[in-house]
């Protein structure tokens, strides 16, 4: 292990705590673009974030310690997401800590701790949002362990830093199994992140909501880590997606010299990933939550027909 | 003398067997009582734990022959290196529990006498010793009844309530059955050993030296399962441990659950890797699809309880589905040759055998603390208590993230390594095999969701929110320091076995190498201790060390960041958009927030449910009041007991007709009897 790549790890870090914000100014300005409307500024979730982290906090009475916990674990697994996924380079001090099971289990545990937020200070709209984001987990998590399954039976790895390699180094043709996998996988993504068709980020209608109910009564600086680690979260999904599935560019080396390219070659990605979000956002209406069911199930049914191509096809 | 493992472990249930009898003669002195028996039952475990480490750790092997038994059959005893891991696994649960009891039962003082308590209670440990120290299917199947015949009357510890009553009954039904089961798939084993003339093959080692032809083998494996599956509470045989479990007094239901059923995981392993030795891969297959079967549906009828002790109560069922699943997949891996693969699968299996005992524990524990403080064990009465109780809703909260498979807890790591082997499938021969396992991992990650979203539910309608019940929250009182510090120590050791897997794999590779021929350690800490690499470094890598410090370094580091200018926090009523008439009705409850999966399984139970409008002044749309009625049964008691239970009343009422109530009529039977024996028995 070269000390650079331990300068890569920061730097990737710091690029996905500071990017986030702007690649989710980047869909919001494509969003309001395609339904004809004049956008806010690409900086305007920075300015978001500085001016939540700059108020004080309005905290419920009977608040507990869980509910002044969470915002800080939210942002903590997604940190160490951050260090963990091949994003910038695949030589990361930090890369075998965890696999993508355990970056799963990371987001699970971050939605854990949510839910239970949302139920601390016992209003009808956290139990509500905690409820139904439970439900929907149990539904999405089984159908994205099946598309993680198939990537890494694929390239026999569980290891994301190994997937990338495997595939950049052009041992994997491109596969059947693997296109089922990315569709199941753009499904789930979308329910995990609390995306339309599943959720709308910018709802506040008590009908709708899922996220948003549990985290209602929050605000100030525990509001902006919630918001700034749901951004992430974003962020980590499609760098996960990439590095499963189209991680060329990604440098294979702990080379400083090879961190322009691939910051390059990550803006292109992410700027088409923004793109292809605001396609499926604004072509779906937001479902029923118990058509949620329909939409989950056929996730998994296409990760089902990727694991089996695999076995028949390969 | 050259004191061996095995004379430690005999010398704990020694102990133990004394003190029960000693319990009578202090039972004048209730309170002392409490204190001496717990102390010497934590003492009898801490030496059933040094033996059990000390044996797997030296992989040493040792035997006893103890004097008593039937004449010429003696019993054995044998500690080795498997007896020796489940000897750690159940002294170590009943370490802590013995010291949470201290404080526990002290609750019952003045209200009812505890003699019985503690006497059943030092038997029932020196039963579940006893079978894992077993070596001969007599003694095996003597310790076996003790531990179930100790269990019955703790279950029936409060016997004047009738469900407590009944649950004791069923428990001792389907533990008779059970037991008849093994004792028959012994008899097979014991008879192929050594003919069915001769009793020598009843010891252990004349089965191990054994080859059995394979439809003796497989109907002694079936029996056997079937027995070991109804004490573990397999789906369908498990409709006995939600009723039993809940009534039990809380510390032995933290020992049942914890441990007992471990028991039966120990028969199985021991039967089939050991007794048996070789074996098809279908029994591989069966147990992997039992397993699979009790994972899935346990989780799903947890999460539709409300009575807190009865959500814990499937729970186990889920995992011992768990459990099963690393072990099927061992037995299917064994069979085709794979022995690395299969290590991994049988590692699983162990490392979450010793995870469930202790979130389990831990988890009963802390709903007896509740149960304790708010004599209540409905969940929708409850609500709040991680203001009044912080220490037990901390500890609690420790036990959920573990049983949901959360990093960096323990439960986390098994559940990583049945995965892992779950992808090692490509490496079978059979097409349908490599096909079939990882549609089952699917089936595990469902179970891993559901049980986070059961625990979500569990923990934040029992803790957080408002008070629902009827006394006073101010009345309320945190456990007592011994019942806190037997779930600390709990606690303690799921976050130790989370974060240093390595270690204690390590430990227990030995069993590995015993049981299936393969170790693996020498892959799975080949990069030091802190990081876990079963199979090969590329395959896939957990560091549970470092994402915990990795996880608490950006938390402080954010929390420091954002109070260098200390922003103030208003404490304020809540917000709640602007409502202001917010009651303590109104919050999601146990039953509204399992509705959504209610609705989406809920052709797997059967559920009737009702809304009745009470008599409303006015018109309809505006009742009074509302009153909603939930009725959801197992499915499995109205498809497979029920028809049992009503042929055997058929049957009892055809045998009644003997039973007249006339002497001429008993007299003739009896002389008819005399007569047949007369002709037939000259």
């Amino acid at each position: 292990m070269k000390p650079s790549a331990f300068v890569v790890e920061l730097l990737q870090i710091a690029a996905v705590v500071g990017l986030a914000p702007a690649f989710v100014g980047w869909v919001r300005m494509l969003k309001c673009w395609s339904q004809g409307r004049t956008s806010a500024s690409l900086f305007q979730p920075y300015r978001d974030l500085a001016k939540l982290i700059g108020k004080d906090v309005v905290l419920a009475e009977n608040a507990s310690w869980i509910f002044r916990f969470t915002p800080y674990l939210l942002f903590g697994t997604a940190v160490l997401s951050a260090g963990i996924i091949p994003i910038l380079s695949v030589d990361l001090p930090m890369a075998p800590a965890a696999d993508i099971i355990v970056i799963v289990a990371l987001f699970a545990i971050a939605r854990f701790f949510t839910a239970l937020a949302g139920m601390d200070i016992g209003t009808a709209f956290g139990g509500m949002g905690a409820s139904r984001e439970m439900m929907i987990a149990s539904l999405a998590e089984p159908a994205m362990l099946m598309a993680i399954f198939t990537v890494s039976l694929t390239n026999r790895s569980t290891s994301l830093a190994q997937i990338v390699m495997v595939i950049t180094s052009g041992e994997t043709v491109v596969r059947p199994s693997l296109a089922f996998a990315l569709l199941a996988f753009v499904m789930i993504a979308l329910a995990e992140t609390g995306r339309i068709p599943v959720d709308n980020p910018a709802t506040h209608l008590e009908l709708t909501m899922v996220h948003e109910a549990m985290i209602l009564e929050y605000s100030g600086r525990h509001l902006a880590l919630i918001e700034w680690a749901g951004m992430m979260k974003l962020f980590l999904f499609v760098a996960m997606g990439i590095a499963a599935f189209l991680p060329w560019g990604i440098a294979t080396e702990g080379h400083l010299l090879a961190l322009p390219a691939a910051f390059g070659i990550l803006f292109a990605k992410l700027g088409l990933a923004g793109i292809g979000i605001v396609w499926i956002e604004t072509g779906l209406a937001k479902m029923r939550l118990f058509r949620l069911t329909e939409f989950l199930g056929s996730a998994f049914l296409l990760a089902t027909l990727g694991m089996i191509s695999f076995f028949i096809l390969d | 003398m050259n004191v061996l493992p095995v004379n430690v472990a005999a010398a704990s249930v020694l102990l133990l067997l004394v003190f029960s009898l000693l319990a009578a003669i202090l039972r004048r002195w209730q309170a002392v009582l409490v204190v001496v028996s717990f102390l010497t039952s934590a003492l009898a475990s801490l030496l059933a734990v040094a033996a059990g480490v000390w044996s797997v750790g030296a992989n040493s092997t040792g035997r006893i022959v103890l004097p008593i038994g039937l004449p010429d059959l003696p019993f054995h005893l044998r500690l080795d290196p498997l007896a020796g891991f489940f000897l750690t696994v159940v002294g170590l649960l009943a370490f802590f529990v013995s010291l949470y009891s201290i404080g526990y039962v002290r609750g019952y003082l003045g209200r009812r006498s505890i003699t019985s308590l503690v006497i059943f209670y030092c038997l029932f440990l020196a039963g579940m010793f006893m079978v894992v120290l077993a070596d001969d299917a007599l003694f095996f199947l003597v310790s076996w009844e003790i531990m179930a015949a100790a269990s019955y009357f703790l279950v029936l510890f409060e016997n004047e309530r009738v469900e407590n009553r009944r649950a004791a009954f069923l428990y001792m039904v389907v533990a008779h059955v059970g037991a008849i089961a093994i004792l028959l798939a012994f008899g097979v084993l014991a008879g192929c050993a050594a003919g069915f003339g001769s009793f020598v093959g009843y010891t252990f080692d004349a089965m191990r030296q054994a080859t059995f032809p394979v439809p003796w083998a497989t109907a002694a494996f079936l029996l056997a399962f079937f027995g070991f599956a109804a004490k573990a509470g397999v789906v369908p045989l498990h409709v006995w441990l939600p009723e039993a479990h809940p009534v039990a007094p809380s510390n032995v239901s933290a020992l049942m659950s914890g441990v007992m059923l471990k028991t039966a995981i120990y028969g199985i392993i021991r039967v089939t890797f050991d007794l048996i030795g070789t074996f098809p891969w279908w029994w591989g297959a069966l147990v992997l699809v039992f397993g699979l079967l009790s994972a899935v549906m346990g989780v799903l009828y947890a999460l539709m309880q409300h009575d807190l002790k009865r959500l814990l109560a499937y729970h186990s069922v889920e995992n011992i589905g768990i459990i099963l699943i690393g072990l099927g997949l061992a037995m299917i891996f064994t069979s085709f040759q794979l022995p690395l693969l299969a290590a991994l699968g049988l590692i699983a299996g162990l490392y979450h055998t010793m995870n469930h005992a202790l979130f389990k524990g831990l988890l009963f524990m802390g709903a007896g603390a509740v149960l304790h403080a708010t004599e209540e064990r409905n969940m929708e009465e409850m609500g709040g208590l991680i203001h009044r109780m912080p220490w037990t809703a901390a500890l609690f909260l420790v036990g959920c993230v573990s049983i949901s498979a959360l990093p960096p807890l323990n439960g986390f790591v098994s559940e990583w390594l049945t995965f892992q082997a779950f992808l090692l499938s490509p490496s079978l021969p059979s097409q349908v095999m490599k096909l079939l396992i990882p549609l089952g991992a699917a089936l595990l990650a469902l179970t891993g969701a559901l049980a986070a979203a059961c625990f979500v539910k569990a923990f934040g309608v029992t803790f957080l929110g408002h008070w629902r019940g009827h006394r006073r929250p101010t009345e309320i009182r945190e456990a007592g320091w011994t019942m806190r510090l037997g779930m600390l120590l709990a606690a303690l050791s799921c976050l130790g076995l989370g974060v240093m897997p390595t270690l204690f794999i390590e430990w227990m590779d030995i069993l590995a190498e015993q049981l299936v021929g393969a170790r693996l350690a020498a892959t799975a800490s080949e990069h030091g201790w802190m990081w876990l690499t079963p199979v090969s470094y590329e395959r896939a890598s957990y560091s549970g060390g470092i994402v915990f410090c990795g996880i608490l370094v950006v938390v402080s580091a954010a929390y420091l960041l954002l109070h260098v200018k200390p922003g103030a926090i208003h404490r304020v009523p809540i917000w709640d958009c602007g409502f202001e008439k917010l009651t303590a009705r109104m919050q999601y409850n146990a039953t509204s927030f399992a509705m959504p999966i209610r609705r989406i399984f809920g052709y797997l139970f059967n559920i009737k449910e009702q809304a009745i409008l009470a008599p409303q002044s006015g018109h309809k749309a505006f009742p009074v009041r509302i009153r909603y009625r939930l009725r959801i049964r197992d499915r499995v008691w109205g498809w497979i007991y029920k028809p049992i239970v009503e042929v055997s009343f058929w049957l009892s009422r055809k045998v009644g007709r003997l039973q007249q109530g006339r002497i001429q009529a008993y007299l003739i039977y009896s002389f008819v009897t005399i007569l047949v024996l007369l002709v037939f028995m000259r």
